[in-house]
């Protein structure tokens, strides 16, 4: 065991300043890697130090897994925390670490290999015997029976060479199918020259679940799941915990699944494993597990009462696990919006540019991750994220009556911000009855779109 | 609680003066003393531990201020871009010589083109020449050999020849 003195935190925006946060209350020291366009951030100016490692494009500043290394060693630097995004997930940067005597805090390169690659980490959820989503490769018309009883309608057909939505086919009826894998195969091989067909499972209501994992290696805990189904375009706008009116049986046996998983990597750190719950057949299948810290974090915390990057640094250091599954207890609801500069009324268009005024009073039960600060610039280079309210309540009614009175109290000015769109969700019968799958917010955006048209 | 004097301070520059080491670290209670000879490669960031606010030196002030004085690194200053500063292109560590014991690259008072190199920067054993980027006189050399220089940090300033 290795207790870290100093991290460098190869990340920016409001998860530096949140590592930086936790490092302080553990008496650990940071040195911030930025940008040159983030030399001015909240972030910079909380650190223990700032070192400049490039140009403000991500490729030339917080991808560059040399430089940071050689910065990370340079600045006396026992650790590097890779925060989300960027290089999180970077075998060659852990490696690096590995190589150089830097603690990565993450799992290790073994890890991320085994869950870096979809086909991998499926094939591990297959043998530790976690649910996937049924289906079939290579197959043809003569299979249609089979196909027909292990899984079932709706069904959708996959050009192997495809991709991008490009050569898929849904089937609902039996009496379909064995025309339209003969129409599949004949059109991939006309298209892509490459005939073979993929069939799987269509998921008509689906629900996106994930499970909070920290392991030492040896002690496997969850601490509890996330739904994160509020979507646009895959991105994740809404989060909470825990996932309302989900059935019992769903619910432990995705946090069962989750561990089972975990322990059968042996992974070793803070991991989510995500889950596509299928509402209609109440079923669950394995998406992909998360090896880093995430976004949404903060629900689990508002309702575990666990600083999650403390136990993260702690398995790096080589601590065993201090507590139990026993004493993870959760407690009330808990939501998580996330507040980007961006223009939901031209088409989400990013909206970058110097804050005049930022205004987050804590309130009760509220939580804000933020490096908003009035003077503050959005650079146009990286992601528009710039704020994160966590409303904390009793029970889900409690949580988004703390979330309407934090949209309606806060401010953030100089950029436009989708502030009002969170309001429009809160304030949404659909979403406030609890359980909205993920495509219930591509059919919110629409409808708030035809009534200013009708209106 | 230790008491810790200047004269303790100098004693101890006395020491690693006459030793071969380039740098100690001393631990007393709260007090954390970081000592670096001038040019060694900064194996710590002295600096960064010098900036911790928070950190509870104890004793009179002036004790804290000697004893954090010799670990110091100058603050990187960052090129004002006004074409007399020649910054570095990117982080990493600057050295004034192809290899240990060569001849610098550049001296003050020599005339210099664009193009000519003033020095290499390492990054993790690879090394990047630095081009000077502006026509004139080497007036003074900022960056030590050996020094971790971040990205913008002025290598060395330059008169500008006349257009």
């Amino acid at each position: 065991m290795t207790a870290i003195k100093r991290i460098f935190i190869a990340n920016r925006g409001e998860i530096a300043v949140r590592i930086i946060r936790t490092c302080r209350a553990l008496g650990i020291e940071t040195v911030l890697g930025v940008s040159e366009a983030d030399r001015e951030s909240l972030g910079a100016r909380l650190a223990t130090r700032t070192v400049c490692l490039g140009p403000s494009p991500a490729a030339e500043s917080y991808l560059k897994v040399p430089t940071i290394v050689h910065a990370a060693i340079g600045f006396g630097c026992d650790a590097v925390h890779p925060g989300y995004g960027f290089l999180s997930e970077n075998r060659a940067l852990a490696e690096a670490c590995v190589e150089n005597g830097l603690i990565f805090i993450g799992p290790d390169p073994e890890n991320l290999e085994a869950v870096g690659d979809k086909l991998t980490a499926r094939g591990h959820a297959e043998a530790a015997g976690v649910p996937l989503i049924p289906g079939a490769s290579g197959a043809t018309v003569a299979d249609s029976d089979e196909l027909a009883a292990e899984i079932g309608f709706p069904m959708l057909i996959k050009a192997v060479a495809g991709g991008g939505g490009r050569g898929m086919k849904r089937v609902d009826r039996r009496e379909d199918l064995a025309a339209q894998i003969d129409l599949a195969i004949s059109e991939a091989a006309a298209a892509f020259g490459d005939g073979r067909i993929y069939v799987e499972r269509y998921v008509t209501i689906g629900r996106h679940v994930e499970v909070q994992i920290i392991s030492d290696g040896e002690t496997v805990l969850h601490a509890g799941e996330r739904d994160c189904s509020v979507q646009r375009r895959y991105q994740k706008v809404v989060e909470e915990a825990p996932a309302p009116r989900l059935p019992h049986k769903l619910r432990s046996g995705l946090l069962d699944a989750a561990v089972r998983f975990a322990r059968h990597i042996r992974y070793r750190s803070l991991g989510t494993v995500e889950f596509l719950v299928d509402v209609e057949r109440e079923e669950f299948y394995f998406l992909e597990m998360n090896a880093r810290i995430q976004v949404e974090h903060p629900v689990t915390e508002a309702t575990t009462g666990l600083d999650l990057v403390e136990f993260q640094i702690a398995i790096a250091e080589g601590r065993p696990l201090w507590i139990g599954q026993q004493d993870i207890r959760t407690s009330g609801h808990a939501i998580e919006c996330r507040l980007n500069a961006e223009d939901p009324e031209n088409n989400f268009m990013p909206s970058p540019g110097r804050i005049t005024q930022a205004w987050f009073p804590s309130l009760p039960g509220l939580r804000v991750d933020t490096h908003m600060q009035p003077g503050a610039m959005i650079p146009p280079f990286y992601d528009s994220m710039v704020a994160k309210l966590i409303a904390w309540g009793e029970t889900r009614e409690e949580a988004i009556e703390v979330m309407r009175r934090a949209l309606k109290v806060c401010q953030l000015d100089g950029v436009k911000t989708n502030a009002r769109l969170h309001e429009a969700i809160m304030n949404d019968a659909e979403f406030r009855r609890g359980g909205v799958d993920t495509a219930y917010l591509a059919g919110l955006l629409s409808a708030v779109a035809e009534g200013e048209k009708s209106g | 609680m230790v008491e810790f004097t200047r004269k303790d301070i100098e004693d101890l520059l006395r020491l690693i003066d006459g030793s071969d080491f380039d740098e100690l670290k001393l631990e007393m209670g709260d007090l954390k003393l970081e000592l670096r000879r001038r040019g060694s490669a900064p194996a710590q960031g002295a600096s960064a531990k010098q900036a911790f606010a928070s950190e509870p030196v104890k004793g009179e002030t002036e004790t804290k201020a000697a004893a954090s004085a010799p670990a110091t690194t100058d603050a990187p200053v960052i090129a004002s871009g006004g074409g007399s500063e020649v910054p570095a292109p990117l982080l990493g560590t600057f050295y004034h010589a192809p290899k240990p014991g060569a001849e610098p690259f550049i001296r003050i008072g020599d005339t210099i083109t664009s193009d000519t190199v003033i020095g290499v920067i390492e990054v993790m054993k690879l090394m990047n020449s630095v081009s000077a980027g502006v026509d004139g006189v080497v007036t003074e050399i900022i960056a030590a050999d050996g020094q971790l220089v971040e990205h913008g940090q002025t290598l060395i300033r330059v008169q500008p020849a006349l257009p």
